[in-house]
């Protein structure tokens, strides 16, 4: 296992980040400014990053596909944001909230990094209101907290359904302080197609410019991915259709390890799929099971209206499994168990892939102005896209996929196993184990790109600081650079008859049966089997209208289905490997004679990390320990 | 349902648009304005052309990236919705739909209905952020800010910076734009202390891109897909009149 | 603009007081007398000239605007902005040039008499010796045709004042949730006023007198 030295520190848990921190090299404010940093992607964890970054006084370069870096995908977060503030004096505590996520995850993830993650929650509530950001407050004019799914306490700070939206907008204003001090120079409508590594160490990387399709070679002395989750391999998810796996694909295929790849958080409460030429499920927030029923009728195929279907016949079917937590059971459960009716015959709708939320109790016992002050933005925006009033008639659901766990292997340091390529937020894979709980993936970004990563960078780059500028005109440029525009002219080449998005669904639908709620050896195979198949299909058929010298969406999408074939193959593999359920990723061979989950942390309480080994061979699978030190292994039960 | 598509086509930049019709039949009620075009991209592409090229990307009415002005309305007929949310239920079978891009000096079309909104992102380089530091930010709590302030100034921080605003002023001025994020700002206690140099500047910049001038029609609140309400224009140009007024000169 | 506006709409309300001493049954004395003040008064002289200038400032300013904002959208929408404005405010320009066109004859039919650029109008043709601003009302106003243009220009006036008062108001930033729909309120009254107040002359003249 030389090849994973995950590098955390010895000590006492509350102590291991500030020590390690203490002993931290610096570069001093001078060799800063010769210091280029590259950060790719806008979201939280990028943008935080890079404005902290120029802060320091570093030159970062920043790119994003969209338009702006207001638009990544960070943006659409809807719940809140979670710290261990304890403003609601019910005993919450930087321990307790990282007790919460390590059993969230289902003791996947690395005791040392969550605790860390839990560590500066505060200070990002804290950035974030020197920012600006609108949270909501109480009548005494403190930041107001609610509660999410999965725990005791309500430490959950928000901004209307839209606080995704304030604190990426919050972090965008940091950044664009940087850009007009000019310490941060923004590239937007940029796709990053490869990494550089020069001397086997990130230096670069390859972008294509969106507008002129022209390819750029930009030179730094560390790379950050910002770059977000892949859960678009699915094709219909809650992400935003731009979402994609290229970024980091590029860095695995460069000799990043990829971690728990199969880890990918299938979120309970979604609009289902309405038409065949979805493109887009949209969420509906976790919180609305706080007053909602889930249920289908017990009647096999019953084809009733909701209202005339009487409450005798009806199953509410997460109460009746799980009587302690009902209708909050965390994520994983809740979508498997909805999964679990509507395989038997017992869905709802016209496709039979969904079930009832139905809001009639809470509106008669509590009123429907109480249930509207609660969730009248959801409820609205539920009708928009529905016709359906769900006032008057239960809301249909769907699970779909929403947040990947996996992501590139990082240390402690959020170092790649290539030195000097950095992976953040999203894209890393680091603190939410095998699930991830409500609220905490918003806490995970920021506190990488503010207050983590740039402490650990300057640890890398203070031998940077005679290296000089780094030449564009390496031949590792020229190489890779060769190496995308020979994919590009190979994809265009095929002149096929097929587009892009077709094949993207055709890929989602192989993931979604094989490799999507429940799993299990021979659907995996299966499903490898039908990728293989569908991906050659693609390098015969694929349609590409349009030059590559010019703004080509359908070469961008076809780019990125490209790569999802590859990251598909190897979501399989893992959860090929993986003979367990836990958390997200479910087993239909490991679970009880009642149907939950079981796992075996005798024999996989690791990080399956992946190295790729070339475009024919099978990547080999490197093994992370997982040490509990702090934290007694214990089975999850929500009966 | 069918429908006849009126689209405005432009190779790019330099070349001169035009418009294009194009037939389109078996459209889902339940399909969104977006899944429409994708859905003639996809026979535009089996025919051997050259997709519409539209910004999208969230589709769930957040991202602020799709724009387009359709029979006359940015984001449509419908209120406060974006164009991703706008379902073809709310249209007429056998309508015809115009379909432009925003247009605006300040918005120069870049391909088909994809505009560069690139003067948007300035105006918020000029001044658009609150300087805090990381790390040099006192405890969230000692700073109360009132309930209904910080109601305000969410309400005011909604904006998706879409471009609708623009779009919908006969004038295509920025104003709403702009005024969102100085009233956001000039609202709250972190914001107050550079709030006379923040409008100075911002407001220069929006004049500077050449957005038109405001003459408090109103259009742009009524199509605001986030109902962003026209009294923080009012209130920035309180904040503008007494910077003006109150500016001291730095010695 | 706004400022040259509330200037403006304030010279409006001491015309139009002056103009309805007019109404007097007591031969325009009292209205004469009230000229003669005016006219003699050096701070008045003064404001004339303010006032000249607030008229200047608000037609060149928005001639500017309209300029400029035409100009910001270079390319026109095919289909026409369906966005919903109250039409007074639309139409801001077009009325403000109505009213600019009627301040040039009512300059005409007024105030170069007084300075003696235009011939005094007598009765029935002749030309008087002495001009005098209530036989000169008298008349114009017997003209159907005149009476007419200024009706019409009133109407106009008041459009443009509608939507002029509760503007001004926002763009000088003078705006609270409380007051502000009363100030709204108060802007239709006052642009109600002002046309009907102004109205009654001609009306009175053609139809009373």
């Amino acid at each position: 296992m030389q090849k994973l030295d995950s590098k955390i520190p010895e000590g006492p848990l509350a102590e291991k980040w500030s020590r390690y921190k203490a002993g931290l090299r610096l570069v001093n404010p001078a060799n800063k400014k010769k210091i280029d940093i590259i950060v790719v992607g806008t979201g939280l964890a990028g943008a935080g990053t890079a404005s902290a970054l120029g802060e320091l006084g570093y030159n970062v370069k920043v790119f994003c596909f969209q338009d702006s870096p207001r638009r990544a995908h960070s943006v659409a977060a809807q719940g809140g944001i979670n710290a261990a503030k304890n403003y609601k004096n019910d005993n919450d505590s930087v321990y307790r909230l990282f007790h919460d996520m390590v059993k969230g995850g289902d003791y996947r993830a690395r005791e040392a990094n969550v605790y860390r993650a839990a560590e500066v929650s505060n200070d990002v509530i804290d950035h974030f209101t020197a920012l600006g950001v609108p949270f909501a407050r109480d009548y005494g004019g403190s930041l107001d907290t609610r509660s999410f799914g999965g725990v005791q306490v309500s430490r959950t700070f928000y901004a209307k359904g839209q606080t995704g939206q304030q604190c990426l907008l919050g972090t965008y204003s940091s950044l664009n302080r940087q850009i007009a001090k000019g310490t941060v120079k923004m590239f937007p409508r940029r796709d990053m197609l490869d990494v550089v590594i020069i001397d086997g160490k990130a230096r670069g990387i390859i972008t294509r410019n969106l507008l002129t399709g022209e390819l750029e070679r930009h030179s730094a002395h560390a790379v950050v991915l910002a770059t977000g989750g892949y859960g678009t391999v699915f094709y219909l998810s809650t992400l935003g259709l731009g979402s994609n796996a290229s970024a980091a694909w590029s860095a695995y295929k460069k000799g990043a390890l990829f971690a728990n790849p199969s880890f990918i958080q299938i979120h309970p409460t979604s609009i289902p799929v309405l038409n065949d030429y979805q493109c887009k499920l949209t969420l509906m927030s976790e919180s609305l099971r706080n007053d909602g029923r889930v249920w289908v009728p017990k009647e096999k195929g019953d084809k009733r209206h909701p209202g005339e279907i009487p409450e005798e016949e009806r199953d509410y079917y997460l109460e009746r499994r799980y009587p302690a937590f009902g209708n909050l059971v965390p994520r994983d459960v809740a979508s498997r168990a909805a999964k679990e009716r509507c395989d038997a015959g017992y869905g709802v709708g016209d496709t039979g892939l969904s079930v009832y939320l139905d809001f009639k109790d809470a509106i008669e016992k509590q009123g429907q102005k109480a249930i509207k002050d609660k969730y009248g933005n959801l409820f609205e925006m539920y009708e928009k896209i529905t016709g359906i009033n769900p006032y008057t008639q239960p809301m249909r659901i769907y699970p779909a996929g929403h947040y990947t766990m996996g992501g590139l292997w990082v240390d402690y340091n959020l170092m790649t196993t290539i030195p000097g390529l950095y992976a953040i937020g999203e894209s890393n894979f680091s603190d939410h184990g095998a699930n991830r709980l409500g609220a905490s993936s918003l806490m995970q970004c920021c506190g990488d790109g503010y207050f983590i990563l740039p402490n650990t960078i300057g640890h890398y780059l203070a031998d940077d600081i005679r290296t000089g500028k780094i030449p564009a005109d390496d031949p590792a440029f020229e190489e890779a650079e060769k190496t995308v525009a020979d994919r590009i002219q190979r994809i265009i080449a095929v002149g096929g008859k097929e587009t892009a998005s077709s094949f993207h669904k055709r890929l989602g639908k192989i993931m979604w049966d094989h490799c999507g709620m429940r799993r299990d050896a021979e659907g995996l195979k299966k499903g490898m089997e039908l990728l293989k198949q569908l991906e050659e299909e693609f390098w015969k058929n694929i349609c590409i209208p349009g030059s590559e010298k010019d703004l080509n969406q359908e070469l961008e999408k076809a780019l990125k289905v490209a790569d999802f074939f590859e990251v598909g193959m190897l979501m399989c593999e893992d959860a090929l490997q993986r003979e367990e359920s836990c958390g997200a990723h479910f087993r239909e061979e490991h679970q009880t004679e009642t149907g939950e989950a079981r796992r075996d942390d005798a024999n996989f309480a690791y990080v399956g990390a992946w190295e790729y080994l070339g475009p024919k061979a099978k990547p080999k699978l490197y093994k992370e320990a997982l040490r509990f030190e702090f934290v007694e292994l214990k089975e999850r039960s929500y009966k | 349902m069918d429908f006849t598509l009126k689209i405005w086509r432009q190779k790019n930049a330099q070349t001169k648009g035009s418009f294009k019709t194009y037939p389109l039949k078996d459209v889902s009620p339940e399909m969104s304005f977006l899944e429409m075009l994708d859905y003639l991209n996809k026979q535009i592409i089996e025919q051997g052309d050259e997709p519409v090229t539209f910004e999208h990307d969230c589709r769930e009415g957040i991202c602020g990236s799709c724009g387009l002005y359709i029979n006359g309305r940015p984001h449509g007929p419908m209120r406060n919705t974006t164009t991703c949310e706008l379902h073809m239920r709310e249209f007429k079978d056998g309508e015809t739909i115009v379909i432009e891009p925003w247009r605006s000096r300040a918005f120069p079309v870049i391909k088909d209905l994809v505009v560069d909104r690139s003067s948007f992102e300035r105006i918020m380089h000029a001044g658009g952020f609150i300087s805090a530091n990381t790390g040099t930010a006192p405890e969230s709590n000692s700073n109360p800010i009132s309930k209904l302030i910080a109601d305000k100034a969410f309400d005011a921080a909604a904006c998706i910076g879409c471009g609708a605003c623009v779009a919908a002023c006969q004038n295509s001025s920025a104003m709403l734009y702009a005024a969102a994020k100085i009233a956001q700002y000039a609202m709250i206690p972190q914001g107050k202390v550079e709030a006379k140099e923040r409008v100075d500047k911002m407001v220069k910049q929006m004049d500077a891109e050449g957005f038109g001038f405001c003459s408090n029609t109103y259009g742009c609140e009524f199509d605001c897909p986030k109902g962003i309400s026209v009294d923080f224009i009012a209130l920035m140009n309180r904040e503008f009149f007494s910077s003006k007024v109150c500016k001291q000169k730095q010695a | 603009m706004a400022l040259a506006g509330i200037f403006l709409m304030l010279f409006l309300i001491f015309h139009l007081a002056t103009n309805l001493l007019m109404l007097a049954r007591d031969d325009g004395e009292a209205f004469s007398e009230a000229v003669k003040f005016l006219t003699e008064n050096p701070v008045v002289k003064i404001m004339e000239y303010f006032l000249f200038a607030g008229f200047l400032i608000h037609i060149i300013l928005g001639l500017l605007l309209k300029l400029q904002n035409y100009m910001a959208r270079p390319v026109k929408y095919h289909k026409s902005l369906q966005t919903e404005t109250s039409t007074f405010s639309r139409f801001m320009f077009h009325t403000g040039v109505i009213i600019l066109i009627f301040l040039i004859i009512h300059l005409i039919n007024f105030f170069f008499v007084r300075l003696g650029w235009v011939p005094i109008p007598g009765e029935a043709g002749e030309v008087a010796n002495k001009h005098d601003f209530y036989s000169m009302a008298q008349i114009w106003f017997k003209n159907p045709w005149y009476s007419a243009i200024y009706l019409v220009s009133f109407v106009f006036l008041g459009f443009h004042l509608k939507h002029a008062f509760q503007s001004a108001f926002q763009s000088l930033g003078l705006n609270h949730t409380k007051y502000t729909p009363v100030i709204k309120v108060i802007g239709t009254i006052y642009a109600i006023a002002i046309s009907v107040g102004f109205a009654i002359i001609p009306v009175y003249f053609y139809f009373f007198h």
